[in-house]
């Protein structure tokens, strides 16, 4: 018997999941050559300079840069370099930061005894089961009440008010993310075996030499698979970005969102091409790493 | 001083946890026990918080009005009863519907060549990692009366030479229905395919050696060593799905109110954080109550954290 016969009924509907999947995104990408201004309806594709025709109400003359006329556009707009800034700064920030100490915390919830331990535990999986705007409006309140309080305190006014802005994202980015990368690194560290720790200790190494040359390489690639899936997350979020950021602090996601309540011209859809290419890109190279990873073994 | 805290090993792993726990503290735990004692506060006029302890905001989110005009037989309006009877049937129908479109698709690529298998992992990848409000967007201009599905049914009634009225799709609660599936298929797939990698080919085998047919084999083997997958997978789409506003704000209009609308708008619009805080509870009560009651039942797989 063949293991991998496979029912008709079955491939039929993966195909048709699959053209579920992709239909959204092909479109998006072809209306981003859209030759219209307003993006209502797709009026062809953006004419090459040399067939220069007359269009109602539509875009003619693109020019320089032919049919990627609206990436051009996107590539001179101020705010989205902005925002792309921002996102890229709270995505690494929030990054950093989760990897360390969500790493301290797998190693102290995998190999040491203490009070708080169940609970520790159990705190890593509230923001797993509770929706995100919980959270958000929780530490939007937070935050309000906090430099209030303070700002009444101190006697600070003007610019030198305490006010959501870049730190507050990344302050709860990390919150978010920090479960995440604890959670796979003790999997990781779950799944290895103590005596190679015990061996190196046994040879005379001591505890931070142990952990540098016996347990640090062994979870390496947690701690890896872990920061990938907190920059991930930081990238992507939008929820609690939403109620933390302040003037200044605006990502990529939050001001898509905020044209997408006004006219929308072709130049979200240029965005959101460049946005696919690069998780395209991305998730291609760590498909090779990983399988190459897989190969050396 | 650091002689001892060498020897002693429950104080390291304090102090390794410590950072860790002072952040779930601060951002987590306080702020929800922030949220619950707002919510028993009033709103100024000025939309500012005033504590006290008034129950007003629970009996406002139950239909019933605190200050209603004398003579009137019946103050009781149902409307915030209805969003959260709406949110949570929506987030029901979501995961019913995200279910059986990722099941089969798990199966495929659970059973495809192990050569293969990563090349359609990596197609689930893409939209999964593609921003979650580009994907919305990305529906606005299928939907939409001028949008792609229209072209395409309105060429389809030509070739027939038929007559052709553009559907009124977007700012529907279908568009929201449809919106939320495409959004959360991918975190069904992923925890899905996972558990069906791990069964064992041998049972399949053991299975036909004892007579059983495909369904026979589908229904008796395959589908309960799954089910931690689904478990897991029902999880990750239910409880966001209840909370989203993103997909209902944009695809739904105004026309379709969820209650993750309802609480963007206290502390956006209205301004009354006390009442928005009073909604978001009773959000994380009824999702917690489902959780807890669901996993009680099938157990909580591992796969929770693959995707």
């Amino acid at each position: 018997m063949n293991p991998y016969r496979r029912h008709p009924v079955i491939q039929i509907a993966t195909v048709l999941v699959y053209i579920f999947l992709y239909a959204p995104i092909v479109v998006l990408i072809l209306y981003s050559f859209n030759a219209s201004r307003t993006n209502v309806t797709f009026e062809g594709f953006i004419p090459r300079v040399s067939e220069r025709v007359e269009m109602k109400g539509s875009l003619v003359q693109a020019a320089p840069c032919g049919a990627f006329h609206w990436f051009c556009e996107l590539s001179k707009n101020d705010d989205v370099i902005e925002a792309a800034g921002n996102t890229l700064t709270i995505a690494f920030a929030s990054t950093f930061v989760s990897v360390i100490i969500g790493t301290m915390a797998a190693l102290a919830l995998q190999r040491y005894e203490f009070k708080l331990k169940p609970f520790s535990q159990l705190s890593l999986y509230i923001p797993i089961v509770i929706p995100e705007i919980v959270m958000g409006i929780g530490i939007l309140t937070l935050f309000s009440q906090l430099f209030g309080l303070l700002n009444g305190a101190l006697g600070l006014t003007g610019d030198s008010r305490l006010s959501l802005g870049l730190g507050t994202v990344i302050v709860s980015h990390i919150a978010f993310s920090v479960p995440f990368v604890t959670l796979v690194v003790q999997a990781r560290l779950q799944g290895f075996d103590k005596s190679y720790e015990e061996a190196a200790m046994d040879l005379g190494a001591n505890e931070w030499t142990t952990f540098r040359r016996v347990t640090f390489p062994m979870i390496l690639p947690g701690i890896l698979s872990g920061g990938l899936l907190a920059f991930t997350l930081s990238l992507d979020d939008f929820v609690i970005t939403f109620f933390t950021n302040g003037p200044g602090s605006t990502t990529l996601p939050i001001y898509v969102y905020g044209l997408l309540r006004k006219i929308i011209t072709p130049q979200v859809n240029a965005l959101s091409t460049v946005w696919v290419l690069t998780v395209f890109i991305a998730v291609l190279l760590l498909q090779m790493l990983q399988s190459r990873e897989q190969k050396q073994h | 001083m650091l002689q001892r805290l060498r020897e002693n090993k429950s104080a390291q792993g304090t102090l390794l946890a410590t950072p860790t726990m002072l952040w779930m503290l601060a951002l987590l735990i306080i702020p929800l026990l922030l949220t619950l004692v707002v919510s028993f506060g009033k709103r100024s006029p000025d939309g500012d918080v005033i504590y006290t302890f008034s129950l007003d905001n629970y009996i406002r989110l139950l239909g019933y009005s605190t200050d209603c005009e004398n003579g009137q037989a019946s103050c009781f309006n149902p409307l915030y009863l209805q969003i959260l009877w709406r949110s949570v049937s929506l987030a029901f129908n979501t995961t019913i519907l995200v279910i059986v479109l990722a099941y089969p698709l798990a199966y495929f690529i659970a059973r495809a060549q192990p050569k293969r298998r990563n090349t359609f992992l990596f197609l689930v990848l893409i939209p999964l990692w593609t921003n979650f409000v580009i994907r919305v967007y990305a529906w606005m201009m299928l939907l939409r009366k001028e949008g792609a599905i229209n072209i395409i049914l309105g060429w389809v009634a030509g070739l027939f030479g038929l007559d052709f009225q553009p559907l009124e799709m977007l700012y529907t609660p279908g568009a929201v229905l449809v919106g939320m599936v495409y959004e959360f298929l991918p975190f069904m797939i992923l925890p899905i395919f996972t558990s069906l990698e791990k069964i064992d080919g041998s049972l399949y085998e053991a299975a036909a050696d004892l007579g059983a047919n495909a369904i026979k084999t589908f229904l008796r083997v395959t589908l309960p060593l799954s089910m931690p997958g689904v478990v897991a997978g029902t999880i990750l789409v239910f409880i966001p799905v209840m909370g989203t506003f993103i997909v209902s704000d944009i695809l739904g209009g105004r026309q379709v109110i969820l209650v993750g609308n309802l609480i963007q708008r206290q502390f956006l619009d209205a301004r009354d954080p006390t009442f928005g805080s009073a909604a978001s509870l009773i959000l994380m009560i009824m999702t917690l109550i489902v959780t807890y009651f669901y996993t009680r039942k099938f157990g909580f797989g591992e796969e929770i954290v693959v995707a």
